[in-house]
């Protein structure tokens, strides 16, 4: 069995993992059992960061990836966000960057911002 | 000018307690802002984890406050942002001043204090040594690079394992820079459990319980760190020294309620919580002006800000409306291994099914219980796999069990089980 901290929620439940079936115990809701599973097989990340926006209020817009994408490929992702560069206005959910490596997972925006005087 | 409920600070607590108020009858709901914008720090925790609780999803910071921002945009809430609360009187007048509405002088049926807390600083844990450029608060650093775009450093060493320490190190890791460790003095990790696996274990950033930064070392700049191990008394031993060149410090140690207008208008302050001391209703001391959200007591989650600044602006528009409370008060108070119970006092009567209580512990607890205590009488129990420090606690104590106390003292207090068949 492997000890596993889920960290899908705050609460962070402690997982039992059996590396060969899969089995999780310890978890408070299925979304647990869901990581504990993943975790051990094939561990994922949703990535938070941000980019460059002009004509906002501030020069960063936060962005977050959609979906959770491979954790080998997390530091990868992060650099394609150098290159991009919003302009105001955008609103919560537009996306940022798509498909990034292939993976169906997309950048998207996580603070609508409005043009700013 | 008069309104029902007046609110202050736009942070969560204060957006819930504005949705609070007007779901209970107030017609005319005030929140001063002195930020530019409303959701307070939410807007630079761009990081996810929010929301889990109150919305059954998962959210990032800036949404989570997004979410409140459109829904108090439907509701008959005025706004004044970039608008400073100087002062509030025992009789409900708040004294606020701004660039577009000058001094004013307003009047409440009943305040809210929804301030937030801020962070300690370098001068609040004496750390010796030089005094460079280079050291940050943990969320000010988070504010330049998240919001203001300025990368603070490049080789960093993050004193103190609070969440937004633990978030800022991996945070500046994304951005580029090289996170050497994160130093914590206690022997277990003040962050919650999932920030020590996601932001430090995932990137190999070595956390130092134990461990101290001793000295400062940098003529303009930040140049190293020297941090020793700490004996059991938070000591410095001899010998331990290691060396970190770096040219940034974080400091991530601890946060402070901010309460300068509540100690102003002589609302009695909780020394254990460093917030008001509040009723059942999160009423404070002076009748009519309650409080809520890192204000009252320093929280780790925004859904349970959130839960707490609803109640709050429920309660103040009922007194807004007329309602006063009254009746037999039970004090709550720490026993062993229980710091910061809130409320601290429960009027009786006011209790619907049942009361929540919330507090931390001292210690990290294996199969523990929590027992409320009336005197040497156990009046409840409360059965725990696992309890930190760093994870705030609540019980649900149900009304029948607390109209069995015959003293006007309850006890909270923490046992082992292993203690207890011993």
């Amino acid at each position: 069995m492997k000890q596993v901290v889920c960290i899908i929620c705050p609460k962070g439940c402690r997982l039992s993992v059996n590396e060969n079936t899969g089995e999780v115990l310890g978890h408070g809701c299925n979304r647990g059992e869901e990581y504990g599973k993943n975790e051990v097989i094939n561990p994922t990340r949703v990535i938070t960061s941000t980019v460059k926006i002009a004509g906002a209020a501030y020069p960063r817009c936060p962005v977050k990836t959609n979906g959770a994408i491979p954790k080998e490929l997390v530091l990868k992702a992060v650099r394609l966000l150098d290159d991009v560069e919003l302009h105001a206005p955008v609103t919560l959910g537009d996306i940022a960057l798509k498909d990034i490596f292939g993976t169906g997972v997309d950048f998207v925006v996580t603070r609508s911002m409005e043009r700013a005087e | 000018m008069k309104y029902d409920v007046i609110i202050i600070g736009g942070g969560p607590a204060g957006l819930a307690a504005a949705c609070g108020a007007c779901e209970n009858g107030a017609k005319s709901v005030l929140i001063i802002e002195r930020a530019k914008e409303l959701g307070g720090i939410l807007n630079q925790c761009i990081h996810n984890g929010f929301g889990l609780q109150y919305f059954k999803e998962e959210l990032t910071g800036p949404e989570y406050a997004e979410r409140f921002i459109n829904l108090v945009k439907d509701l008959p809430v005025q706004i004044s942002l970039d608008t400073m609360a100087l002062e509030i009187t025992r009789d409900r007048k708040v004294k606020c001043v701004s660039s577009t509405g000058g001094y004013q002088e307003l009047e409440a049926g009943a305040i809210v204090l929804c301030m937030g807390c801020r962070e300690r600083a370098r001068g609040a844990i004496s750390i010796p040594g030089d005094r460079p450029s280079g050291i940050f608060t943990a969320g000010t650093a988070q504010r330049y690079v998240n919001t203001e775009g300025y990368m603070v450093g490049k080789r960093i060493v993050i004193l103190g394992s609070g969440d937004i320490g633990l978030i800022m190190a991996r945070r500046m890791t994304l951005e580029g820079a090289k996170v050497l460790a994160c130093v914590e003095i206690m022997p277990y990790s003040n962050g919650l459990t999932r920030n020590i696996v996601q932001c430090l274990q995932d990137f190999d950033i070595p956390l130092y319980l134990s461990h101290t930064i001793t000295k400062i070392i940098g003529r303009t700049r930040v140049e190293k760190v020297i941090v020793s191990r700490v004996d059991e008394s938070k000591k410095p031993i001899p010998g331990t020294e290691i060396e970190f060149e770096c040219d940034t410090v974080l400091l991530s140690v601890g946060l402070i309620p901010e309460n300068e207008l509540t100690r102003a208008a002589e609302i009695e302050i909780d020394p254990a919580t460093g917030g008001a001391v509040v009723y059942e209703n999160l009423e404070t001391s002076v009748p009519g002006i309650f409080a809520a959200g890192n204000v009252l007591h320093v929280h780790d989650l925004v859904d349970y800000v959130t839960e707490e600044g609803k109640r709050a602006g429920a309660a103040a528009a009922k007194y807004a409306l007329g309602e006063h409370r009254s009746g037999k008060v039970l004090k709550v108070e720490s026993g062993s291994g229980v710091v910061g119970p809130v409320p601290q006092l429960i009027r009786l009567e006011n209790v619907a099914k049942s009361q929540d209580i919330f507090f931390r512990v001292r210690n990290i607890y294996q199969q523990a219980n929590i027992r409320v205590l009336d005197g040497d009488n156990v009046l409840c129990t409360f059965k725990r796999n696992h309890m930190i420090p760093s994870e705030m606690e609540r019980i649900r104590v149900p009304r029948t069990i607390l109209n069995q106390a015959v003293s006007d003292r309850l006890v909270l207090s923490v046992e082992s089980r292993e203690e207890e068949q011993a």
